[in-house]
């Protein structure tokens, strides 16, 4: 006996997807076709088409710089994406690397201009700070679902899927970073009489640069771990070696492809942060 | 005619705002108003006016509202009521693109805690306002260029701040005031943050430059020496209120209540307080027509063991001592240039009591107040410690 009938919730949000798949066909496809294609056409034809000794070299030469002219990341780029090549996992790196890229630019290009709006307003702060949450607590595999429906599967709604799971840092790094620009500097760019844009751009964005790099790192981590799940709709990668380990019940290989995904979280990790830190200073 | 003139100011934080106006106007204070309805306030109903060139200092303890005040001016705070007027234009009435372009071209200001953009260099610090101005990139960065000559950091140009030290950083802080040439400067307690010496430093310096550039300063501040020392016009604040409003003498000699006396009785007198105000009269003979013996005569009627030595025009020539006057009224001599002592301790009339109590120290005469070579008056090492002990003086300097 229950007073409340079960509420149809979930009947709700099936019509919500229907329709909104329906409504936005076009641009769904769109996104779909041209997209998807870019994407392939990045991994496929663009990344590929560049030797592996010729990839590795820049890498190293890029991680040289980037660590502030030191030679452990170059000596671990050297090793650890040699070794990937080696167990024949390059093409998978290469897609996976790709859809890393892609989640983490969509979201930080969404990510950072909500932050701003988020720390210019109050409302919109109260009304993004739940939202933030949920879109971080709810199981990543739940996105999956809708992201098959819009995009159907492979490499899009993977990337679809990561840029939901991973924008949240981005936003609320921006808008902490805007924020925690000191009153008196605020004041003082003021009384200078600027206006609404010159504070922004002159002021409070090169102020909160380190704080909204740490959210863009995190912003790519989160991007790779989505990897081995969004494989499960077909996007292809490192993560499909995981998951193809898993069904076959082959330890070596899963472990093998996940040993290429710390690999990449690594330097991708010291990618960002020394670009951070060398900038804050 | 003021270059700032402001009326009736009022700040008051908390709703109802408008409403806790009335009250102010009813006469209620600060702590009423907040029982009654909450409201904090800020600033009640401040006026003054400042003139052209001229420094002028608001002072008072934390939370006297000072802060508010100067904020109310370039309207980094909303005034609840009341307007402020920079060359007859009222800030408190203006819109915002008007409001900008009077902060761009008429103030600036100047912060506590420095405020310096700690990602710009040194020059890109002092060319922000002209950069906010759209002025181009050369000649924004000659003029930031010569405000920073000016404050003596031409050299340090493309350091960051945070490799300067405090003193050093303020001076940035202020040639970035300067750089766009404003009408008004608005100085938030500039120099509270700097260490006792570097402060006195800045404050010479801010006078010195002021002396060249005639600019309508703001100065807040906690410190009532610092008022008196830098201030052309001194306003007292307490609980948001002007308590008075005059010179530095004014404020000293003439404390308007128990609170601005208060503050009065913490103040290093010997900084403030000029030789004019503490000498008296002096006695004298006139080197004309007084020989020894009226010399004599006049010194044991006075019960002095010297005496000054003028002529008619109390042109000073010097002075003579007791012993020397009576030894010479023995041999009958009728002149007293033989025995005139020209080692006269002397001082002018706005020569500091800190000067005038370490000469008077080894001095065995009292000094000479001199103006234009004439005796003015003297004053007697018991006059410079009734001072530093704070009793009664007077402008006039009739009594010590």
């Amino acid at each position: 006996m229950e007073i409340i009938p079960k509420l149809p919730v979930a009947e709700w949000i099936d019509n919500a997807t229907e329709w909104t798949t329906d409504t936005f066909e076009f641009l769904f496809d769109f996104i779909k076709e041209d997209f998807g294609d870019f994407i392939e056409f990045f991994a496929e034809d663009l990344l590929m088409a560049v030797p592996i000794w010729l990839f590795i070299a820049v890498i190293a030469i890029l991680a040289f710089f980037a660590s502030g002219k030191r030679f452990g990341l170059v000596a671990f780029s050297v090793i650890g994406l040699w070794f990937i090549s080696n167990q024949g996992l390059w093409e998978e790196l290469m897609n996976t690397f790709t859809l890393v890229i892609f989640a983490s630019l969509i979201s930080v290009i969404i990510g950072v201009p909500f932050g701003i709006w988020m720390a210019k307003s109050k409302t919109v702060q109260t009304i993004l700070t739940p939202v933030l949450d949920f879109m971080q607590t709810m199981p990543a595999f739940v996105y999956l679902i809708p992201a098959v429906a819009f995009f159907s599967i492979g490499m899009v709604p993977g990337v679809f899927a990561s840029v939901i799971f991973a924008t949240p840092p981005t936003v609320r790094f921006t808008n902490l970073g805007i924020r925690q620009v000191s009153k008196e500097l605020i004041e003082a760019s003021d009384s200078f009489g600027t206006t609404g844009m010159q504070k922004l751009f002159k002021v409070q964005l090169p102020m909160a640069k380190t704080t909204i790099m740490a959210g863009i790192n995190q912003t790519v981590m989160l991007a790779l771990s989505m990897v081995v799940i969004a494989s499960m709709i077909g996007a292809k990668g490192l993560g499909q070696t995981v998951i193809t380990g898993l069904q076959r019940a082959d330890v070596g290989t899963g472990f093998v492809a996940g040993l290429g995904i710390v690999i990449l979280a690594i330097i991708i990790d010291r990618f960002t942060q020394n670009l951070n830190t060398q900038k804050g200073q | 005619m003021p270059v700032i003139k402001v009326e009736n100011l009022s700040k008051i934080f908390g709703k109802n705002a408008k409403q806790a106006t009335k009250l102010l106007d009813e006469g209620l204070s600060k702590e009423e108003i907040l029982k009654k309805t909450g409201n904090t306030v800020g600033v009640n109903r401040a006026s003054f006016e400042v003139e052209e060139g001229e420094i002028f200092v608001i002072m008072g303890l934390s939370g006297s509202g000072k802060s508010t005040l100067v904020r109310l001016i370039n309207r980094l705070i909303e005034p609840t009521e009341g307007s402020v007027m920079i060359d007859e234009e009222d800030l408190a009435k203006m819109n915002k693109q008007d409001l900008r372009n009077v902060r761009r071209e008429k103030l600036s200001m100047v912060f506590q805690k420095f405020a310096l953009f700690p990602h710009r260099t040194i020059l890109q610090n002092a060319e922000f306002g002209l950069e906010v101005q759209g002025i181009d990139k050369e000649e924004r960065s000659k003029l930031a260029k010569e405000s920073l000559d000016m404050v003596g950091l031409g050299e340090y140009i493309h350091q960051f701040p945070s490799q300067l030290s405090g003193g050093m950083q303020q001076r940035v802080g202020l040639a970035r005031a300067l750089a766009n040439d404003p009408e008004v400067l608005l100085m938030d307690e500039a120099f509270s943050a700097l260490d006792p010496l570097i402060r006195k430093e800045m404050q010479d310096e801010l006078l010195e430059l002021q002396d060249n550039m005639k600019k309508t300063i703001l100065f807040i501040t906690h410190d009532l020496d610092e008022a008196l020392r830098i201030g052309d016009r001194i306003a007292l604040m307490k609980d948001g209120k002007i308590v008075q409003i005059g010179t530095p003498e004014e404020i000293l000699v003439n404390p308007a209540n128990d609170y601005v006396e208060k503050f009065v009785e913490d103040v290093d007198r010997s900084k403030v307080l000029e030789a004019q105000h503490i000498m008296k009269r002096p006695e004298t003979v006139d080197i004309e027509k007084h020989g020894p013996r009226a010399a004599l005569e006049r010194m044991r009627k006075e019960g002095l063991s010297s005496i000054y030595v003028v002529d008619r025009k109390r042109k000073l020539y010097g002075y003579v001592t007791a012993d020397d006057v009576s030894a010479a009224a023995k041999q009958d001599k009728k002149d007293l240039h033989d025995i005139l002592h020209t080692d006269v301790p002397k001082a002018d009339m706005h020569t500091t009591m800190h000067e005038i109590f370490n000469m008077i120290h080894d001095s065995p005469v009292p000094i000479a107040v001199v103006e234009d070579d004439k005796l003015k008056g003297i004053i007697v090492r018991g006059a410079v410690i009734a001072a530093l002990a704070g009793s009664e003086v007077s402008i006039n300097g009739n009594h010590s």
